[in-house]
């Protein structure tokens, strides 16, 4: 596996496609801008629902149980699944019950992170994902970019050629409206025949025993509204204490997300239809584990709204796919080492610590703070490779000696001056994608001290 | 210990010292006239705001501006006479068909121009989903400024299933390019009745 600043260098390779990206993100980024700025209160608001949350987190294991017992008396049927595969295994067990080897799907990051698709199509179950641009990267075998914006890193002539040769769509079409009319056909068509939907959970309510799933398109609502049996996956951490805290959530999320002030449809499940079964999966895969860790449990606040990606200069420079992980960007990148530290002890350092996340997340978590711990803690558990962290000593030692540093300097710019190409070559990776500047003639500090002689 | 128990002990042991929630949890916002701000948020994210007087008006209006649609179905008593078809079948599959479904909505929310949908209303709960165009009736005295009044104003658990309803369908998940009509309805039409 590439690790995320490999990965991103080959992203890179293709710059007007990276500038494309960049741009592309950037303005969603100044959509939710314009959206937010029309909320006097906003602070406020996100103030709340970090507030919210915090108390949710504190007192997780009442809500949770609250929950389930308001969930079982509307005649849901609820399931708890300690990781992945367990989950797995419990959707497998429904769909078995039920007698169905097919099953629509609404975006769920959940399934993503548990890897439902793959384990599926092992026992022989159809899934197919109905949101559209979970679509698309599933007939191309990938996993999601972005987690609001699966397909974000497609052109639309791409979409064009990958339509053609699935859909049947005409060669050479790229236009959206076509390409979008072409899947709410193909997938109409797995909507009135499929008797199993499984959609994600964005909010669930501990008073009421009810879920809240959010969609622009309509199809988490046309799968579980047409299915025999709807089984609704959460992680532990959706849980939120009363049903009026909704209006908090609401406004927050849809203009943190795309600047709309709130998504199409936000859709509110309590008891199962006449003749439905309604199953609710509680997942944990890590999450308690996370819940311990004083610097990095506020991570469990994320509602997933993705401002952080399009906000994150190295996420729109790098792609999704360079994280590596269901969760990509910065958000991604402080819950990854939590699953796996050895496999994803790059993605803390895939950032510039600039905290521009920070400053859009609805729900105040310390993102770029989180970052930074996690480059201590993976330092410390040793998952760094030595030659950063022998260069990082290195750089300690320099820094921390004023007559070494101020002869380094020195050294340093005569080099440049007298022999460029011992930085201007392959080598220094710091040449990669730009020009060296021209060395400075003396020192801010030299400058300082023969100010005075002038 | 079966996976509930565990992941219950582990929340138990690993959870922070218990936060109260905040006091302040809900903003007022003071828009100086609800049904404008509604229809010009509803006009930005694809719908169309209709203000007529009373049912005779809004049947005027589905009339001419739906006249090409064969399958109608209405759920709304006083505008039951523009149905031709029945909204009441036994298997929802069956409403794959509609082209037009009416609905009257509980109420609508002026920041968003959202608008409650339970499932009383819609008959099936598909029917807003799986039609091909939507109109909402709804009073113009029934919008409430912001979310938090609709939570205020809502008892949430009550319908086995609701929706708050804004505008049509739409994706932009095709280099953010906004398609109107992804799965839900292609159209929507917001009926607000001034006299009721």
């Amino acid at each position: 596996m590439m690790n995320h600043s490999e990965a991103a260098e080959k992203f890179t390779e293709d710059v007007d496609r990276t500038t494309w990206h960049d741009k592309t993100l950037w303005f969603v980024r100044e959509k939710r801008d314009k959206a937010v700025f029309q909320i006097p209160e906003w602070e406020a608001l996100r103030e709340a629902a970090s507030r919210i949350k915090h108390n949710a987190l504190s007192n997780l294991d009442e809500y949770l149980l609250e929950f389930e017992q308001n969930a079982v008396k509307n005649g849901v049927k609820v399931h708890w699944a300690a990781d992945g595969h367990e989950h797995n295994e419990i959707v497998l067990q429904i769909l078995k019950e039920t007698g169905a080897t097919q099953m629509v799907k609404s975006k769920s990051m959940l399934t993503e992170e548990c890897h439902l698709n793959e384990f599926l199509l092992e026992k022989g179950v159809d899934v197919v994902d109905t949101d559209l641009g979970e679509r698309v990267v599933q007939l191309a075998n990938e996993p999601p970019s972005h987690i609001v914006m699966p397909c974000i890193h497609w052109k639309k002539e791409e979409i064009g050629e990958l339509f053609h040769e699935h859909l049947g769509t005409e060669k050479g079409a790229s236009d959206p409206k076509y390409l979008a009319e072409a899947a709410r056909q193909h997938l109409r068509e797995k909507f009135m025949t499929r008797r199993a939907a499984l959609t994600g959970v964005n909010f669930a309510v501990a008073e009421t025993g009810g879920f809240v799933v959010c969609t622009n398109e309509g199809n988490a609502d046309m799968g579980a509204h047409l299915a025999d049996v709807h089984i609704a996956s959460m992680g532990i951490e959706k849980i939120i204490p009363k049903a009026r805290h909704l209006g908090v959530f609401l406004r927050l999320l849809a203009r943190s997300a795309t600047g709309q002030p709130v998504t199409t449809y936000s859709s509110h499940f309590h008891r199962p239809r006449k003749g439905q079964t309604m199953h609710i999966i509680i997942v944990d895969n890590g999450r308690t584990t996370q819940l311990g860790r004083p610097d990095f449990r506020n991570s469990l606040k994320c509602i997933r709204c993705g401002a952080c990606m399009n906000t994150c200069p190295v996420y729109r420079r790098s792609g999704g796919h360079s994280y590596h992980n269901a969760v990509a960007g910065p958000i991604g990148s402080i819950l990854a080492p939590n699953l796996d530290m050895r496999k994803n002890a790059d993605l803390p350092f895939a950032s510039t610590l600039c905290g521009s996340c920070s400053n859009v997340c609805p729900v105040k978590i310390d993102i770029h703070d989180q970052l930074y711990k996690w480059r201590q803690v993976l330092t410390a558990e040793g998952y760094v490779d030595s030659a950063k962290k022998q260069g990082m000593k290195l750089m300690a030692s320099v820094l921390s000696n004023p007559k070494l540093y101020r002869f380094s300097g020195k050294a340093g710019r005569t080099m440049m001056r007298f022999a460029p190409f011992s930085v201007s070559n392959p080598l220094n990776p710091w040449y990669k994608q730009r020009e060296m500047p021209e060395p400075p003639k003396e020192s801010f500090r030299e400058w300082y001290v023969n100010r005075e002689k002038k | 210990m079966n996976s509930r128990e565990r992941i219950l002990a582990a929340i138990g042991q690993n959870k922070p010292e218990y936060q109260p929630l905040p006091e302040v949890a809900t903003f007022q916002s003071d828009y100086p006239d609800l049904v404008a701000k509604f229809s010009e948020i509803l006009r930005f994210i694809g719908g169309t705001p209709v203000l007529v007087a009373d049912y005779e008006e809004a049947e005027k209006y589905i009339r001419q501006t739906y006249s090409d649609l064969p399958r109608i179905v209405s759920k709304v008593p006083a505008l039951q006479q523009l149905a031709t078809t029945e909204w009441d079948v036994i298997d929802p599959h069956q409403l794959e068909t509609v082209d037009l479904a009416i609905i009257q909505g509980v109420f609508g929310v002026a920041e968003n121009s959202a608008i409650w949908v339970p499932e009383e209303r819609g008959g099936h709960r598909v029917l807003p989903f799986i039609c091909q165009h939507l109109v909402m009736i709804l009073n113009a005295s029934d919008i409430v400024p912001n979310m938090h009044d609709a939570y205020e104003r809502l008892n949430v658990g009550e319908s086995g299933f609701g929706v708050f309803i804004a505008g049509p369908s739409k994706t932009a998940d095709i280099e953010q390019s906004l398609v109107i009509g992804a799965h839900g309805a292609r159209s929507l039409s917001v009926v607000l009745l001034q006299n009721s």
